[in-house]
């Protein structure tokens, strides 16, 4: 029902067989992609031990794929990269401003205990 | 301001019909919730980092901890968890095929794959319930304490045992008798209490019994904490000098050499803080992806019962999906951290 004190932006979203066809498109492209993406991670982890020397290039390429994936899937699936350019900001800037100072903080408070636990022990 | 007035129309002044996100209040809702769901993740993933930073060598490796398949044994690593994170990625895009056929209206299409991804939602819980029960029993070896005070987990083939003849007659058993059930269980309940001694077992009414039991294969055991003699990050000891030291600690008689599988006290990956992360960081993932079957039932009840139809839109199903999306972001996340880094 239409309402003139307000818009129903719920009815919107709505869209023909054609548009639905080329989403449906989009949506199998996504999932190859991400499949694709899980398969060479796992044959990675299976066969590059930790101790190898590539483990380094192989822990910095595990998180990239991972983010890959994430992006897709909040972009495409969750349908966030169709949403207006003002939402999609509020969503994700806060959100990335936090989660790199958290990560900074960690990562560093992690450094220095392990040192002072190595020098004085425990 | 008296005698002064300023003309106000719907051009200069919001009036409040159009929303600057041009969204619906519900979709917003949503997204305030799943970022703030989102930071509460990132700081357990992140607690978990830190804690892992500071264990170093001694953290168990994904591959090593979780190497089994359901009716196959061991020696897949991580085929089992990868096998989950398909499972809940393809339930992801069943969902998002609700979603678009509900914005056709088709009400058919929202039912199929509302179904389909309940489906996979039930997979998946299953999925972890078999991969927690296999954590908490652990391995047929264990973690072993060696002579030196070094502890190292061990991997490999563990031979059968084929039943305990007794040697020495006890309140319930007579000499000669042979032992055949629950032999698994006996000898792990007896290692664990330091009734393994010289390749005896020794129960609780005096009996002793000979454990009658197969050659291992291809042991290995992999340093998680220094000792006398060997230190963490060194070649790992195999063959038959692992099992000369394994069987020199499991029948030392004594108690609490060994530890199998993994409660809140101890486990046999390594520190104990690495099994609470386990539990706590995949349980609070399993118990959400819990809550998004249960929700998802509830909203492919309303899509039957023609409500949504009624109000012209399918948004309940977007809404829905929306969580159930962020739920497979989450193990996306999980499974790079705590599976393959």
């Amino acid at each position: 029902m239409e309402r003139d004190d307000l818009i129903e932006y719920s009815l919107h979203t709505h869209h023909d067989e054609a548009k639905g066809k080329s989403i449906r498109k989009k949506i199998l492209k996504v999932t190859i992609l991400l499949t694709v993406i899980t398969t060479v991670e796992v044959f990675i982890g299976a066969f590059i031990k930790q101790s190898n020397d590539l483990w380094a290039f192989v822990k910095w390429s595990f998180i990239i794929m991972t983010l890959v994936k994430a992006a897709y899937i909040v972009m495409v699936f969750m349908h966030l990269g169709d949403e207006k350019k003002a939402l999609r900001n509020v969503i994700l800037i806060p959100y990335a401003i936090f989660i790199a100072y958290l990560i900074f903080i960690g990562l560093w408070e992690a450094a220095e205990v392990s040192s002072a636990l190595k020098s004085f022990g425990f | 301001m008296a005698g002064h007035t300023t003309q106000l129309d719907a051009k200069t002044l919001w009036g409040g019909k159009e929303s600057p996100f041009q969204t619906s209040y519900g979709k917003l809702m949503m997204w305030f919730f799943l970022v703030s769901d989102a930071l509460t993740f990132s700081g357990l993933l992140i607690a978990y980092g830190f804690t892992r930073h500071d264990a170093q060598d001694a953290w168990p490796i994904g591959e090593e901890t979780f190497n089994s398949m359901p009716f196959l044994g061991h020696g897949y690593p991580l085929l089992y968890v990868a096998l989950m994170t398909f499972i809940l990625i393809v339930s992801s895009v069943t969902m998002v095929l609700a979603v678009e056929a509900g914005h056709r209206m088709d009400r058919k299409g929202v039912t199929n794959w509302m179904i389909a991804t309940i489906i996979g939602g039930f997979f998946f819980v299953g999925s972890q319930a078999w991969e927690w029960s296999h954590f908490i029993h652990g391995s047929e070896f264990g973690k072993i304490e060696l002579a030196d005070g070094s502890q190292a987990i061990v991997k490999g083939h563990f031979g059968e045992i084929k039943n305990f003849t007794v040697i020495e007659a006890g309140k319930h058993h007579k000499v000669g008798e042979v032992m055949k059930d629950d032999l698994m269980h006996e000898f792990q309940h007896a290692a664990e209490k330091g009734h393994l001694e010289g390749g005896n077992i020794h129960f609780a009414d005096g009996t002793v019994a000979k454990i009658n039991k197969a050659k291992d294969h291809e042991m290995k055991l992999i340093i998680k904490k220094s000792g006398a003699k060997h230190e963490i990050g060194g070649t790992p000891i195999t063959g038959a000098a692992a099992e000369k030291v394994y069987y020199e600690a499991l029948y030392s008689g004594e108690a609490n050499r060994v530890v199998y599988g993994a409660n809140m006290k101890q486990n046999e990956y390594g520190p104990q803080q690495y099994a609470q992360f386990f539990f706590f960081i995949t349980g609070f993932h399993g118990f959400h992806v819990f809550s998004g079957v249960m929700i998802n039932i509830i909203i492919l009840l309303g899509v039957l019962a023609g409500t949504y139809h009624k109000r012209g839109h399918y948004e309940m199903v977007e809404k829905t999906g929306l969580y159930w999306h962020f739920v497979d972001l989450v193990w996306v996340f999980v499974f790079t951290f705590f599976y393959l880094i």
